[in-house]
């Protein structure tokens, strides 16, 4: 904007992140990173559980829907993908991928109807629906399992223009270029025209209606979008993380686990995602490995396990009291005090992130 | 102030008849009708309770009165909602602020140019050169809306931190960002000192000075009312006991009783 630097409507530092990062996830890592334990338990989950909360955040911190049921919809982009590759011929896989976000994003549509009747808690238990159902219908149906017995189906190769995708590394890629794409996108949604009629319907939905924004569809393009990214996640989860498909690994404690990466993260960023992502999923590790290299084992796992959820519970209570920005709002403030100890003079960042 | 306008004041352009609403057994407002001219300023006064709020929420949809339509332009409208009224070219502020508390200023006054934004999801999430050229345009004519209500020191500040004079002003700022042929405004200048209320004066008959605007506006303060508006509509117990310009309204032997409290019989 006037004579400001701008790129396609980016500012520098927009661009200067995204450069940063993407050198990050391309270069350093690939360089540094050389053990498959940190691509196949660390950073594959991590990139897949970030863009399922990318969805969970559009539905709950943009669009003020306090929606629970992100794993249903994982689940249901899972098993997608799978009978896309199975009974379609020569599907490619990215092709598989985005039909799996958009059979989601349908029961997406479909269980965020209740939103339009009613609101918080009792929303909740609404969309809590979508998880049982989903999970119920594809365990009662064959059809989608293929008619498999055994319990475990073991997701197809990823195969792209002929190469196989089956090393944790070369998986890595192809998962940094989705979610990459997937992330511009929802930044682009959430700080465009789109992003406002969410935040808008969230913050005072009767002032909304009477600039002319529709509840009705609003609210279900946010369900929409949200179960489509939950969608690809879950595919990408199941191919690339679990290695098989089984509804039990959709369960509604990964249902919560989203919603507190999202509480955790900072409700209404696209950062907090992947900031909330990562601490749910690094802060057991970090619990276990103090357990067993500070305190030799001497600690129960069990006594471990219920420290995290104290922890978990904790944090959630105290960031959705105090700092509803979560964790990336402090990041922010972090970041801003830094960047005025190194450079006193320049201005602080008068624009607020999204 | 009459004359000389650049719009003077033309036919009716929103007609209310006969309209009824009851909440359970309150009865909020009972058989009013009355007309808004084209391009004048119309105040609504009457007592607290009266059903001053009650009106403008039935013009705009938010209430469905049990009898009674809303016509504009000589058109009746049909199946209200606050949606489709906005469509029609009718907007609103709100007496107890109704901003998107977690917006900047900014992006408040944006949302006002929803029904101008046409791009959809994809247009804005792959930004399409027309929805990129669609949000410059807008933002472009919100920035101006800040230049006029003097607020461009804090377009970038979330309204929820603001203080409660410059959250109404924002407030107008939304709904002028409509373009709205007319404007419903429930006390814009509740609990705002004299200073503020001139500078709220100033902004609304600059606007219906300009571009000619038809507003319709709830106020207390009769000094206001007596400067600013060419017709008054006085309501008491849900009905309306008076419709004409300031002088006459002030000199009507029923608004000075239901003012003063004589009771009814
Ligand atoms: N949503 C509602 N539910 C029940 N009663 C209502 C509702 N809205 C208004 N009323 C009642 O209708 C009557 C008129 O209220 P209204 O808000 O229209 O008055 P008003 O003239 O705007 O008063 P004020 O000057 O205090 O704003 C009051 O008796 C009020 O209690
Ligand atoms: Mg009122």
């Amino acid at each position: 904007m006037n004579s400001k630097f701008s790129f396609l409507g980016y500012t520098k530092g927009d661009l200067f992140n995204f450069i940063a990062l993407l050198a990050v996830a391309l270069v350093v890592v690939p360089l540094l990173v050389q053990s498959e334990y940190w691509y196949s338990s660390i950073l594959i989950p991590w990139l897949c559980l970030a863009l399922a909360a990318i969805g969970q955040q559009i539905v709950m911190g943009y669009a003020g829907q306090l929606a629970l049921g992100a794993a249903g919809f994982m689940a249901a982009g899972a098993f997608a993908c799978f009978n896309l590759i199975l009974r379609v011929p020569d599907i490619p896989f990215f092709v598989a991928l985005m039909l799996s976000g958009l059979v989601a994003a349908a029961f997406g549509v479909l269980f965020g109807l209740p939103s339009l009747r009613v609101r918080g808690i009792y929303l909740m238990v609404a969309t809590l629906a979508s998880q049982f159902f989903i999970i119920w219908m594809i365990d009662k149906f064959g059809w989608f399992k293929n008619y498999d017995t055994s319990g475990i189906i073991t997701a197809q190769d990823i195969v792209i223009f002929g190469k196989p995708f089956t090393s944790p590394q070369e998986m890595y890629f192809v998962i940094v270029v989705v979610v990459t794409l997937l992330t511009i996108l929802a930044i682009n949604m959430a700080r465009g025209s789109t992003g406002r009629n969410w935040m808008a319907v969230r913050d005072m939905d009767i002032a909304a209606e009477s600039m002319g924004i529709s509840l009705l569809k609003t609210k279900l393009q946010a369900f929409a979008i949200c179960a489509f990214y939950c969608g690809v996640a879950g595919a990408l989860f199941a191919f690339t993380y679990l290695k098989s498909l089984e509804p039990v690994a959709f369960d509604i404690k990964l249902s919560f686990k989203i919603l507190f990466m999202v509480i955790l993260g900072g409700l209404g960023t696209i950062n907090g995602a992947f900031i909330g992502a990562a601490f749910i999923l690094l802060f057991p590790v970090l619990l276990n490995s103090i357990g067993n290299n500070v305190f030799h084992g001497a600690i129960d796992a069990t006594i471990i396990s219920s420290i995290e959820q104290v922890v978990f519970g904790v944090l959630i209570i105290v960031f959705l009291i105090y700092e509803p920005l979560g964790m990336a709002k402090l990041w922010d403030n972090i970041k801003q005090r830094v960047i005025s100890k190194i450079a006193p003079k320049s201005e602080p960042l008068k624009q607020k992130k999204t | 102030m009459t004359q000389g306008r650049k719009f003077s004041i033309g036919a009716p352009i929103l007609e209310v008849n006969n309209i009824s609403l009851s909440f359970g057994g309150v009865k909020a407002i009972t058989g009013c009708s009355f007309a808004v001219l084209e391009h004048e300023i119309k105040a609504i006064i009457g007592p607290n309770g009266a059903g001053k709020s009650s009106m403008l929420n039935c013009i705009n949809g938010i209430y469905k009165p049990q009898e009674g339509t809303i016509a504009l332009k000589g058109k009746v409208l049909e199946k209200i909602s606050p949606n489709i009224i906005a469509r029609s070219g009718i907007s609103r502020t709100f007496q107890n602020l109704a901003l998107f508390k977690r917006m900047s200023v900014l992006d408040n006054i944006l949302v006002g140019r929803k029904l101008h934004m046409k791009s959809n999801f994809l247009q804005v999430g792959f930004k399409m050169p027309g929805a990129r050229a669609e949000e410059d345009e807008n933002r472009e004519k919100c920035e101006e809306i800040v230049e006029f209500l003097e607020i461009k020191d804090i377009r970038n500040t979330p309204v929820g931190n603001l203080p409660y004079g410059l959250q109404k002003k924002v407030e107008l700022g939304r709904a002028l960002a409509t373009e709205a042929e007319v404007l419903l405004l429930d006390e814009p200048m509740a609990g705002m000192n004299v200073e503020e209320k001139r500078e709220m004066c100033r902004f609304i008959l600059k606007v219906n000075d300009e571009i000619g605007t038809t507003m319709v506006l709830i106020e207390h303060d009769m000094g206001v009312v007596m400067d600013i508006s060419d017709n008054v509509v006085v309501l008491d117990y849900g009905k309306i006991i008076a419709d004409g310009p300031p002088h006459e309204v002030r000199a009507n032997q029923n608004v000075i009783d239901a003012y003063l409290g004589v009771a009814h019989d």
